[in-house]
């Protein structure tokens, strides 16, 4: 009695109960009739499986994001969320943007202390200067964030490369400082605050162990949320970017 | 843009559009794909690529970090298939299988074939492969990518589906068939017809 066309079927995706797979594993070890039919289905099986998938269209993505950015709901991002129910944050906010736009229209950082040396080596006048140090802060800021993203979303440990983490967050740390000093030595206390939170997180990164326990993990996710220093990061970061494209504007007017 | 999906969905949970669209770049192509299989037309796959990542936009904050993203987001992508299967009027069987007769034709006389690693590179398995999946019903498709292709049981499948257990089976047994009667002629060895009058 041969296997039929279903039990192969059956058989072939284990779908059959134990016995009975078991009962076709001994009929096909010794009937060579279905041993061969068997065969066959697997090869056939087998090329459905290396069939192409359907090709897609060039800028197919952009296609589809076309489609669905009208279509997304609004969505209220818990960072903005944080500012119009908190009016200490709202505060702290425009205190950062006053002090921002002070600092960087008035072009302190460029005349008193100390500046990062590859701006000053990039800088021949103070207009230029002043775009290259918004433009540096704001990747440092955009950077920054992305690790605190990295590290606040992380599953586990085991979900971070801890060698590369550290390197980065090093150089992150060594950035922070000389922006940090730049702050403090033009008087921008709230600048440097943030820089200083941001700091300390940096350097302990930098200096973590190569196992990192889960404890440490939360340590580090705990001073991140304790101080709101996403939230702080991603205000700045969105300061200095609006204030790099008043100055694109500004230049273009300028020009034309 | 976000250098992980992990990192992306963090900031589109925060209304960061961009990071959502750094998502959608990275996910749609093999969202399409698993439609296109799925559903065994472009059109449909479309539509199946913008529910999945407008589902998903929905449920972002029930994403939990620590799970893959794109594992996440193909669940999404295999479940709005189903709906978009089921919410078609019900066909139950596409072409006949002897719709693939046209593919025996000629066959007797085709050398037997030198390698199945040649084969499977073959054009012409693609083009059958293709066609055997174009004659397929609607449910017949969908059990047989389900079972094949996801790896799910014919429980499960029954389960998706809203059918019987047993007309899962047949449905999955009929597209093998199909598979077999386009695809038989070129991977068989020279023993098969022997063999398939032996049991028949």
């Amino acid at each position: 009695m041969h296997l039929t066309d279903d039990e192969l079927v059956l058989h072939y995706y284990g779908e059959l109960e134990t016995s009975a797979a078991r009962r076709a594993g001994d009929h096909l070890a010794e009937c060579r009739t279905c041993r061969t039919s068997f065969a066959t289905l697997q090869r056939v099986l087998a090329a459905v499986e290396a069939a192409p998938a359907a090709d897609v269209a060039e800028g197919f993505e952009r296609t589809v994001w076309a489609r669905l950015q009208p279509e997304l709901p609004l969505r209220r991002s818990g960072w903005m969320d944080m500012l119009r129910l908190s009016p200490s944050r709202l505060a702290w906010a425009a205190g950062i943007v006053i002090l921002l736009a002070a600092t960087f229209v008035a072009g302190r950082l460029s005349q008193r202390g100390p500046v990062p040396q590859t701006v000053e080596n990039a800088a021949p006048d103070s207009g230029l200067r002043e775009r290259v140090l918004l433009a540096d802060l704001g990747s440092h800021l955009d950077r920054s964030q992305m690790m605190l993203v990295e590290l606040v979303s992380a599953g586990s440990a085991a979900d971070l490369d801890l060698p590369a983490e550290r390197a980065r967050a090093e150089r992150l740390a060594y950035d922070n400082r000389l922006y940090r000093q730049t702050a403090l030595a033009n008087g921008n206390q709230a600048l440097a605050a943030v820089l200083d939170d941001l700091e300390q997180v940096l350097v302990d990164v930098a200096a973590s162990p190569d196992q990192l326990s889960p404890a440490d993990l939360v340590d580090v996710r705990r001073r991140i949320e304790n101080k709101g220093l996403l939230l702080k990061v991603r205000v700045l970061s969105s300061e200095v970017q609006q204030r790099q494209k008043q100055d694109i504007r500004v230049r273009a007017g300028q020009s034309s | 843009m976000p250098q992980t999906d992990a990192a992306a969905v963090a900031l589109a949970r925060d209304g960061d559009s961009e990071a959502f669209r750094a998502l959608v770049e990275r996910h749609s192509r093999a969202v399409y794909r698993l439609a296109h299989r799925m559903t065994g037309s472009p059109q449909d796959a479309e539509d199946v690529v913008q529910e999945t990542f407008l589902k998903a936009y929905k449920q972002l904050s029930r994403f939990e970090s620590r799970a893959n993203f794109g594992t996440w987001l193909h669940r999404i992508a295999v479940n709005c298939s189903i709906d978009l299967i089921r919410s078609r009027p019900h066909r139950e069987s596409g072409h006949d299988a002897s719709d693939l007769d046209q593919f025996s034709a000629g066959d007797a006389d085709r050398p037997a074939q030198a390698s199945p690693e040649r084969l499977m590179l073959s054009a012409e398995v693609q083009e059958r492969v293709t066609a055997a999946m174009s004659s397929l019903s609607r449910m017949e498709r969908a059990a047989f990518v389900l079972r094949h292709f996801e790896g799910q049981s014919i429980e499960e499948i029954s389960r998706m589906l809203g059918l019987k257990t047993n007309a899962t089976k047949h449905s999955v047994f009929r597209a093998v068939k199909k598979m077999r009667v386009a695809l038989d002629p070129l991977v068989s060895s020279d023993d098969v017809a022997d063999t398939r009058n032996a049991r028949a």
